[in-house]
């Protein structure tokens, strides 16, 4: 055991701070800043990363889920407002089926709520389907029943563009959508490998909760020590100090369970590799509404206004919670990993 | 970055699970019994005579020079044995090797580290909890002794303890801070009284007060310098915040699988809303081991005394009080049925925001040392 990230990690963090710090919006009005969007855009399809988990000659992905969790933190850091949850999940859905890799941006479609990933039924998909973090995509996969497993087909996206995160929008997928198989396939996903597959959208979406969370500590501190108040910056009461702390601890500890959770995506079994994800994703989830909170809290009538990064930083936490389900959901998984549980709703 | 084993690691877990099959005490849950802390001691010289106490500590004091990250490994299995966590004393150690001179090392490390001698910590007073510094106890010389006069309170394990780590002010003419130093003292003398404390749960065992009324200590015992105590204190301090010094990612692991059991055994009895509880318990003491992992892990680099261990403690008593609620829930505050272990374990986990520094000091401690923001 050594849990310390590996040198290459070390540098492919500081290459994706590098990029974050450069390109990503420091205020709300730059986020209309297409130029830069763009910037943004090209400097993450040329790093490749939204290539790590395309498969290498062997089948298996080109980096495990803690080199993506890694970068997702860093992206969720610096509210990234580019695609790499969305096309990451996508490869490695193409991988898991032995299919070639997307010639076209490319996302995944999830249910109404995020839970779940869509199943289209009878070659098309059923009312409430969404594509996340669609930015740039024009097409998003889904699993189709193939005895006991699935397949995978894509959908053309709509123009509806919905949802909490002002970074990484949702489209709608038009109800009756048609389906198209996706060509080359050598094996159906088995459940083993959607156990897997589920395991890293949870680990990716927790990562990234704990880029918002340290993003939040960051930001709200440096208000706290600049913001004045009875003749003192208001960081030096204690009541804020605490607020603070609490949310530093929070973020730490949903460090560490993310990084487990990364690393399990490739190390453990399907089964175990989602228990570990769920209980990271529970916790990741609770923990960054409460930190982001606390930034809105801490920076006062500011923080409640539009032009404050603070709520920028809530709605991406609130919609990476969501995504291959919440709190409630992975309680549920963490519970029937245990025996004690009932159906978990995974089928 | 791998949470997995080396080869080595795989061969110690192996080895140290067929042991553990066979040498299970079997005690009760710690926070609620007597006959636990009874236990204790001998439990403490079982894991050391079998080679598996002090795994990261250095071999001249009976410990065996492993990676830091075998205490994990260690924690880990006793947690799948359903085996009493291991004794947390290595805060006194680390205290111990970090300020003691060679001979306070020879000659107390060995006994601590083994389980011969047992230990407790002499620290807060009546009138110096949180604000620790402000302690009044003395030590006074008297030819090659010191005479030590005061009265320590929250001394756990002082009924049983053959030494004392006693704090007391020897140069009341400077700074508060600089006129503490560190003794330890032989308990068994009549100018030493010990009382017990019945904490809220009904135990008595655990914790204790001590008189100390012009007691006697060799001044070879001193540890560090002549005002050199508060330095030990926080050294001491912070480890002892440190869960995986501690070892109670077990303790926390084994009361929760005794909860996942109970609700087996019984499933129609417990609803959603006890189900729930219980699952906050098993992602925060899953979390808990994670993060010991990745503190142990950071040790490979070099053993930090630093503010960390406040953001460790935090967590910790997340966890606990997490474990409490999912006791009281799945116990229920009214049980009819006679065994109110429960509830003792609920009653207890209120300890944890208060002992070794109130989450409130935490928080301070965070915010001026790791966030630096300004004081005010």
């Amino acid at each position: 055991m050594d849990v310390r990230l590996s040198p290459e990690q070390v540098m492919l963090r500081d290459a994706a701070r590098q990029v974050v710090d450069r390109l990503c919006p420091r205020t709300v009005g730059e986020f209309d800043d297409a130029e830069r969007a763009g910037k943004l855009d090209a400097a993450v399809v040329a790093s490749g990363w939204l290539e790590l988990r395309t498969a290498s000659d062997d089948g298996r992905p080109w980096a495990t889920g803690v080199e993506v969790a890694v970068v997702a933190e860093e992206l969720g850091r610096g509210l990234a407002d580019t695609a790499f949850l969305g096309p990451t999940m996508a490869a490695d859905l193409r991988r898991l089926v032995g299919a070639s890799p997307a010639n076209t941006p490319e996302t995944i479609a999830l249910s109404a709520d995020l839970s779940q990933p869509v199943v289209a039924r009878g070659g098309a998909v059923g009312r409430g389907a969404v594509a996340v973090d669609a930015r740039g995509a024009t097409s998003a996969l889904v699993l189709l029943p193939d005895g006991d497993g699935y397949t995978i087909g894509a959908i053309a996206l709509g123009s509806v563009t919905t949802g909490v995160d002002l970074t990484r929008p949702v489209v709608s997928c038009p109800p009756g959508a048609a389906v198209s198989r996706i060509e080359g396939q050598r094996r159906p996903l088995g459940v083993d490998d959607l156990s897997r597959w589920r395991a890293l959208g949870l680990a990716v979406t927790c990562a990234d909760l704990v880029g918002v969370m340290r993003g939040a500590v960051t930001v709200t501190c440096d208000y706290a020590r600049s913001r004045r108040q009875y003749g003192a910056a208001i960081g030096s009461f204690q009541a804020v100090q605490h607020l603070l702390a609490d949310a530093y601890v929070a973020a730490e500890g949903s460090a560490s369970i993310a990084l487990h959770a990364g690393w399990a995506v490739d190390a453990l079994d399907g089964p175990d590799a989602l228990e570990a994800a769920s209980a990271a994703k529970a916790y990741c989830t609770r923990a960054a509404r409460s930190v982001c909170e606390t930034a809105i809290q801490v920076h006062g009538g500011i923080g409640n206004t539009w032009e404050c990064l603070a709520h920028v930083l809530l709605r991406r936490a609130l919609l990476s919670g969501e995504v291959l389900g919440g709190v409630g959901a992975n309680l549920a998984r963490v519970l029937a990993a245990h025996g004690i549980g009932g159906d978990d709703g995974l089928r | 970055m791998d949470f997995g084993d080396s080869p080595e690691e795989r061969a110690f877990r192996l080895h140290l699970r067929e042991w553990l099959g066979h040498n299970n005490p079997g005690l009760p849950t710690s926070s609620t019994s007597d006959e636990y802390w009874a236990g204790q001691a001998a439990w403490h010289q079982t894991l050391f005579g079998a080679g598996f106490f002090g795994l990261s500590w250095p071999k001249a004091v009976g410990g065996h020079d492993l990676p830091s990250v075998y205490e994990a490994i260690l924690d880990e299995e006793i947690i799948a044995a359903g085996a009493p966590p291991r004794p947390s004393v290595g805060y006194l150690v680390q205290g111990l090797l970090r300020h003691g001179n060679e001979d306070v090392q020879r000659r107390f490390l060995p006994g601590l580290v083994s389980g011969r001698d047992r230990w407790c910590q002499g620290f807060s007073e009546p009138d110096a909890g949180s604000d620790l510094a402000s302690l009044r106890t003395r030590a006074v010389t008297d030819g090659s002794e010191y005479v030590i006069t005061g009265h320590k309170v929250w001394t756990s394990y002082s009924d049983a303890a053959d030494w004392c780590l006693v704090l007391a002010r020897t140069d009341p003419d400077v700074p508060k801070h600089r006129g503490i130093s560190a003794f330890i003292v032989p308990m068994g003398q009549h100018a030493i009284e010990q009382r017990p404390i019945r904490m809220i749960n009904g135990i008595t065992r655990e914790f204790g007060e001590v008189i100390f009324d012009e007691a006697r200590v060799d001044a070879a015992n001193m540890v560090g310098e002549p005002g050199e105590g508060w330095r030990l204190a926080m050294t001491v301090v912070s480890h002892e915040r440190e869960p995986g010094e501690l070892g109670y990612v077990a303790r926390y692991g084994k009361l929760v699988n005794e909860l996942v059991h109970a609700v087996e055994e019984q499933p129609d009895k417990y609803g959603p809303e006890q189900r729930r509880d219980l699952a906050w318990a098993l992602v925060e003491a899953d979390m808990l081991r994670c993060h010991v992992s990745r503190r142990l892990s950071d040790r490979l680099d070099g053993l930090s005394h630093g503010p960390e261990g406040s953001v460790d403690k935090l967590l910790m008593t997340g966890v606990e009080q997490a474990v409490g609620h999912a006791a009281l829930s799945i116990g229920g505050a009214a049980s009819t049925e006679g065994d109110d272990t429960w509830l003792k374990v609920y009653l207890y986990s209120r300890a944890q925001s208060v002992m070794g520094g109130t989450s409130q000091i935490q928080r301070n401690l965070i915010a001026s040392r790791i966030l630096e923001l300004p004081t005010s």
